[in-house]
C-alpha cells in the first residue's frame, strides 16, 4: 500500500508499534553473513520450529525475528532475548531445546550460553552489560540487529522514513544541504570529503540531469562495516539518498555494490521494491510532488570500483578505469552529468541527522571529525567485530576496552588502519585519536574503517609485503607508476623477506614511493605505497635487520630465522612435539625439547601450542 | 568550445588560450615541447603514460604546488605552469626506467629513456619482456573507428591488449588503425599487395580500378560504406587516381594546358 502522506507514515508507524507491543517476548537471532555462516539460519529455523510446536507463539506470544549483523561476529550465532536483552552466544542447534524450555518457558538463563569478558574475567547476562557494545555509540549502526531488514514495516517502527518525511515537507533543498553541511559530516568512504560541500558544488552545477550513487563496493581486507549496514539496515541507505536527491535536485541513481555480497544485493533489491510499493521510491514521494528512483549496479569485484570515477565508468558499461579527475564528479560525473557519490556508511548518516538536527551529530566526535564512525576490529584482537564509536576515541579505548585487548594477553605491535592502502602505526602511538586529520598526520589514514590489529608475532616488513601483493593484484593497470612502479616495489619487498635484499634497498624503496605518490593517476597509486612507507616510518630497524642481518625477529620470513627451544622455559609437556608436522622436535617427558632445523620447515605450529612461550626465534 | 580566452603562464612566459584547451594544447601551439607516449591529437586524452607531467601552481593556491599531466589539465586563469624541473625530470625518468624494465626491446622506450638519461633500468626486468606499453592507443582509435574489434583484458601487471577468446576479433575490420597509431610498432601488419594480415584474419584488399594498387579491405570498404551512407563506388579508385581524375575533368572542362 502507498503512503501518501506524512500523515499516513506517522499513522502506519504507530500501528506497527501497537502490534509489536502485543509480543512478550522477541527472540533475536543474527542473520549477518559471518552468524549465517556459523549456522544461524539453522539456529533460527530450529527456534520457529520448537516455538511452533510448543504453542508458544500464540500462549507467550512470542516471536523470532532474523536481524542484521549485530557486530561481534567473533561469538556468533548470537541470540539476544528483548526486552530483557539476555545476550548467548556461539549458540548451535543442539542448544535450541535448553533455550526455549529453560529461559523462555522457565525464565532461566543458561550459564554456558553467555559471554566471559575477559577483562572483568566474569559472565555477563545482558547485552547492555557487555563492553564490547556499551562503549559503542551507534548512528549509522543504529537499527542494525534491532530489525528485520526484509521488513519495511520494521524500519518504519524504528522511525524510518520520518526524515524523509520531515526533508520533503517542511525543509527547502537547500534547507537540507546547510543542516548536512552544519552537522560536519564527511564522507565514510576513505577520503573524509565534507559532505555538504560536496551535495552544494553538484547543486550549483548547471548541467542537468544529475545523480545520486551510493558506493557499496567495499573492498578493503577485513573490512565490512557497508556490507553490514546494506544487509541489516537497507531503507536506511535508501532514505538517505532519497534525501540527498532531493537535496541537489536528482531523480534518479544507482548504488553499486559488489557481486561478492550476495546478501546484502538480496536485501537491498527487496528494500528498493518494498520502498517502491510503499511510495518512498519513483513519483511523487509521500505526495510531495519530488520523485527519485534508484537502481542496483552490481560490480565485478575489482577493488579500483570503489574509486569514484571507475565506480562511474563501470555504472555506465565501461571499463573500471579512473580518469583524471581535474574536473570533480560533482560536476561532471556518470554519463558526464553533475553526480553525488557518498559511501554507504555516509548516507545511512543522512537520515539521522535529518531527524535528530545538525547540531546533535556534530556534538559527537571532535571539531573537524564529528559524529561517529563505524569500524571493522578485527586481526590479533580478542573481540572481534563491528564497532561505531564517536571519533575523537583513542586506538587503545577501541583494542583494549571494546577489543578486549590482544589474543593470548601477548604484546601489542601495531595497527593498520585504512584498509590496504592505509598505514600501520606502533604501540607509542596508541593513544592517538582516532580521526581523519590525525590519522593522516601520522602517516596513516582513516580510510573507510578497517581496524587489523597485530601482536608480536607480526613481521612488518611481511604485512607491507602482503598489502602491496593486494594493491599490485587490484590495480587497474591504466597508469604506468601504478602498475609498473607498485610492482616493483613489491618485487623488492620479495627479495628482502628471502633474504635478497642489498644495501641501499631502503633508499630506492623510498625514491620509488615518492615518484608513485606524485605521478599516479587516481587515489589507488596515490596511496599504494602508504604500507610500505608507514612501516618503514615506525618499524624501520624491522627492515634493517631483514636487509643487514638477514635475520627476522618476528620469525615469520622463513628464510631469515630459526626456532629455538628455550632452556630456561621449556617444561617438557611434549605440546610442541606433537604439533610438528614434519616430526622434527625430540625431547623426553618434563625434559627439554629440541629442534632439528634441517628437517624444521618454520611453520610455527610449534610456537602456537608452547604456553611458556619456551619456542624462541633466532638468528 | 567558448570563445572565452584564459590568460596562463608556461615556464614564465605568458599565453593566452581558449577555454577546454588543455596545457599540452597550449605548449604544443608555442613551440614548448613536453614528451607523450600515450598521447595522440585525434584522440581523447588519457593520461596513462605519466611522461607529459607538469607542475602548476597559482598565486591563489596558498604556495600548493603538484605535478600533473599536461595532455588532460585544463587551461585556467592566472596557472603557472613549469614544464622542466629536478621533480619532473626525475618522475620522467622513474617512469621511463619502469617501462625500460617492462619492455628492454623496444627501441623507442631505448631512445626515450636515454634521451632522459636512462641507458639501463635499474628496476628488475620484467620476466616476460613486451614492447607494448599499454598506453591504450589501439583501443581507443579502434573505438573511435566505430569497430570495437580490441579491447583490454585483465589488470594491473597482468593487463593486456586483447581480442575476444584469443580469436580473430569478428569486429576487425582490417583498417590496420592499431597498428598504425602503435608508438612502439608492437602490432603487426603485413601487406602482400592483394591482402591484409592483421590480428590472425587474412583480408581481401579491394583494387583499385584505375590502377590496380590496393587500395583497403573490403570489409573496411563495407563498413565504411555502410557508415558513411555512400555508394561502395565512391571507394573504387585509390586517392592518387581520383585527384588524377578530378584535375583531368577540371582541364578539360577549362581547357587548360598541360594538366594531366
Amino acid at each position: 500500500m502507498r503512503i501518501e502522506s506524512v500523515k499516513s507514515l506517522k499513522s502506519l508507524a504507530d500501528k506497527v508499534r501497537r502490534e509489536q507491543k502485543k509480543r512478550s517476548t522477541e527472540i533475536l537471532v543474527c542473520a549477518g553473513t559471518g552468524c549465517l555462516a556459523n549456522g544461524a539460519l539453522e539456529v533460527a529455523e530450529s527456534l520457529e520450529r520448537s516455538i511452533k510446536k510448543r504453542k508458544l507463539d500464540a500462549k507467550l506470544k512470542l516471536g523470532v525475528k532474523r536481524t542484521g549483523c549485530h557486530g561481534f561476529c567473533e561469538k556468533g550465532p548470537l541470540v539476544v532475548i528483548q526486552p530483557s536483552g539476555i545476550f548467548y552466544k556461539s549458540v548451535r542447534t543442539r542448544d535450541v531445546k535448553d533455550i526455549v524450555e529453560k529461559t523462555l518457558v522457565g525464565g532461566e538463563i543458561i550459564k554456558r550460553l553467555l559471554y566471559r569478558d575477559p577483562l572483568a574475567k566474569k559472565k555477563v547476562e545482558t547485552y547492555q552489560e557487555i563492553p564490547f557494545y556499551s562503549r559503542q555509540h551507534r548512528i549509522a549502526l543504529r537499527n542494525i540487529g534491532k530489525i528485520d531488514p526484509a521488513a519495511i514495516e520494521d524500519y518504519i517502527s524504528q522511525g524510518g522514513y520520518r526524515g524523509l518525511a520531515k526533508a520533503l515537507t517542511e525543509m527547502e533543498p537547500d534547507e537540507v544541504v546547510d543542516a548536512v553541511d552544519r552537522s560536519g559530516l564527511r564522507g565514510r568512504g576513505g577520503g573524509g570529503f565534507p559532505t555538504g560541500r560536496k551535495w552544494r558544488t553538484c547543486r550549483d552545477a548547471a548541467d542537468e540531469p544529475r545523480y545520486v550513487l551510493c558506493n557499496a563496493d567495499e573492498g578493503d581486507p577485513g573490512a565490512f562495516m557497508d556490507r553490514s549496514i546494506c544487509e541489516g539496515d537497507p531503507h536506511a541507505v535508501i532514505e538517505g539518498m532519497v534525501i540527498g536527491a532531493y537535496a541537489i535536485g536528482a531523480t534518479s541513481g544507482f548504488i553499486y555494490v559488489r557481486e561478492e555480497y550476495p546478501l546484502a544485493v538480496v536485501n537491498l533489491a527487496r528494500a528498493i521494491t518494498d520502498a517502491r510499493e510503499r511510495g518512498f521510491l519513483g513519483e511523487n514521494i509521500l505526495g510531495s510532488g519530488f520523485s527519485y528512483d534508484v537502481e542496483i549496479a552490481r560490480g565485478g569485484g575489482a577493488f579500483v570500483c570503489g574509486e569514484s570515477s571507475a565506480l562511474m565508468k563501470s555504472v555506465a558499461g565501461e571499463v573500471g578505469e579512473p580518469r583524471a579527475k581535474y574536473v570533480h564528479s560533482v560536476i561532471k560525473g556518470l554519463y558526464d552529468k553533475p553526480t553525488v557519490l557518498n559511501n554507504v556508511e555516509t548516507w545511512a548518516n543522512v537520515p539521522w541527522i535529518v531527524t535528530e538536527g545538525a547540531e546533535a551529530f556534530s556534538a559527537l566526535g571532535t571539531k573537524k571529525s564529528t559524529g561517529t564512525k563505524a569500524f571493522s576490529l578485527v586481526g590479533k584482537v580478542k573481540n572481534t567485530g563491528l564497532v561505531e564509536v564517536p571519533m575523537g576515541i583513542t586506538l587503545r579505548e577501541i583494542i583494549y576496552d571494546i577489543g578486549g585487548g590482544i589474543i593470548g594477553d601477548r604484546p601489542f605491535k601495531g595497527v593498520q588502519t585504512g584498509g590496504p592502502s592505509g598505514g600501520c602505526l606502533p604501540e607509542h602511538e596508541l593513544d592517538l585519536a582516532v580521526d581523519f586529520d590525525t590519522l593522516t598526520s601520522k602517516g596513516s589514514m582513516m580510510g573507510s574503517g578497517g581496524m587489523i590489529v597485530m601482536d608480536d608475532q607480526t613481521c612488518m616488513v611481511d604485512v607491507a609485503r602482503y598489502f602491496l601483493k593486494f594493491l599490485v593484484d587490484e590495480s587497474c593497470g591504466k597508469c604506468v607508476p601504478c602498475r609498473e612502479g607498485v610492482n616493483q616495489l613489491w618485487l623488492m619487498l620479495e627479495d628482502i623477506c628471502a633474504g635478497k635484499g642489498r644495501k641501499g634497498d631502503i633508499e630506492k624503496i623510498e625514491a620509488l614511493s615518492d615518484t608513485i605518490v606524485a605521478a599516479s593517476l587516481c587515489a589507488l597509486g596515490k596511496s599504494a605505497p602508504n604500507p610500505v612507507l608507514s612501516t618503514l616510518r615506525y618499524f624501520r630497524d624491522e627492515y634493517e635487520s631483514h636487509i643487514k642481518k638477514k635475520h627476522c625477529p618476528a620469525g615469520i620470513c622463513k628464510d631469515l630465522f630459526k626456532f629455538k627451544i628455550s632452556k630456561e622455559k621449556c617444561t617438557g609437556c611434549e605440546a610442541c612435539a606433537k604439533a610438528c608436522p614434519v616430526d622434527c622436535i625430540t625431547g623426553e617427558k618434563k625434559k627439554l625439547h629440541k629442534i632439528e632445523n634441517k628437517k624444521c620447515t618454520r611453520c610455527g605450529a610449534c610456537r602456537n601450542v608452547c604456553h611458556f612461550d619456551a619456542v624462541e626465534v633466532v638468528r | 568550445m567558448s570563445e572565452k580566452t584564459i590568460n596562463l603562464e608556461i615556464n614564465g612566459r605568458f599565453f593566452q588560450a581558449a577555454e577546454g584547451q588543455t596545457v599540452l594544447d597550449v605548449a604544443r601551439r608555442e613551440g614548448i615541447e613536453i614528451p607523450t607516449l600515450c598521447h595522440h591529437d585525434a584522440l581523447e586524452p588519457f593520461g596513462a603514460c605519466r611522461i607529459c607531467l607538469v607542475e602548476i601552481t597559482h598565486k591563489n593556491w596558498k604556495g600548493w604546488s603538484g605535478l600533473v599531466t599536461a595532455c588532460l589539465y585544463p587551461v585556467e586563469e592566472g596557472l603557472q605552469v613549469t614544464t622542466e624541473n629536478a621533480e619532473i625530470a626525475k618522475a620522467r625518468r622513474t617512469m621511463l626506467d619502469l617501462l625500460l624494465a617492462r619492455c628492454p626491446g623496444s627501441d623507442k622506450i631505448r631512445r626515450l629513456a636515454a634521451a632522459q638519461g636512462v641507458t639501463k633500468t635499474s628496476f628488475k626486468k620484467a620476466a616476460h619482456p613486451t614492447t607494448c606499453i599499454l598506453c591504450g592507443l589501439c583501443v581507443r582509435v579502434c573505438a573511435v573507428k566505430g569497430a570495437n574489434a580490441i579491447d583490454t583484458s585483465g589488470r594491473g601487471i597482468g593487463k593486456k591488449i586483447a581480442i575476444p577468446f584469443r580469436q580473430p576479433p569478428p569486429d576487425c575490420i582490417g583498417c590496420a588503425s592499431c597498428a598504425h597509431i602503435c608508438p612502439t610498432d608492437t602490432i603487426r601488419c603485413e601487406d602482400t599487395g592483394t591482402g591484409r594480415k592483421i590480428w590472425g584474419h587474412s583480408f581481401e584488399m579491394v583494387a583499385c580500378e584505375a590502377c590496380g594498387k590496393p587500395i583497403l579491405p573490403r570489409k573496411q570498404m563495407e563498413f565504411e560504406a555502410a557508415r558513411s551512407k555512400l555508394d561502395e563506388s565512391y571507394f573504387s579508385v585509390c586517392a592518387d587516381c581520383s585527384q588524377a581524375k578530378t584535375f583531368k575533368t577540371i582541364g578539360t572542362a577549362f581547357d587548360m594546358e598541360g594538366v594531366q
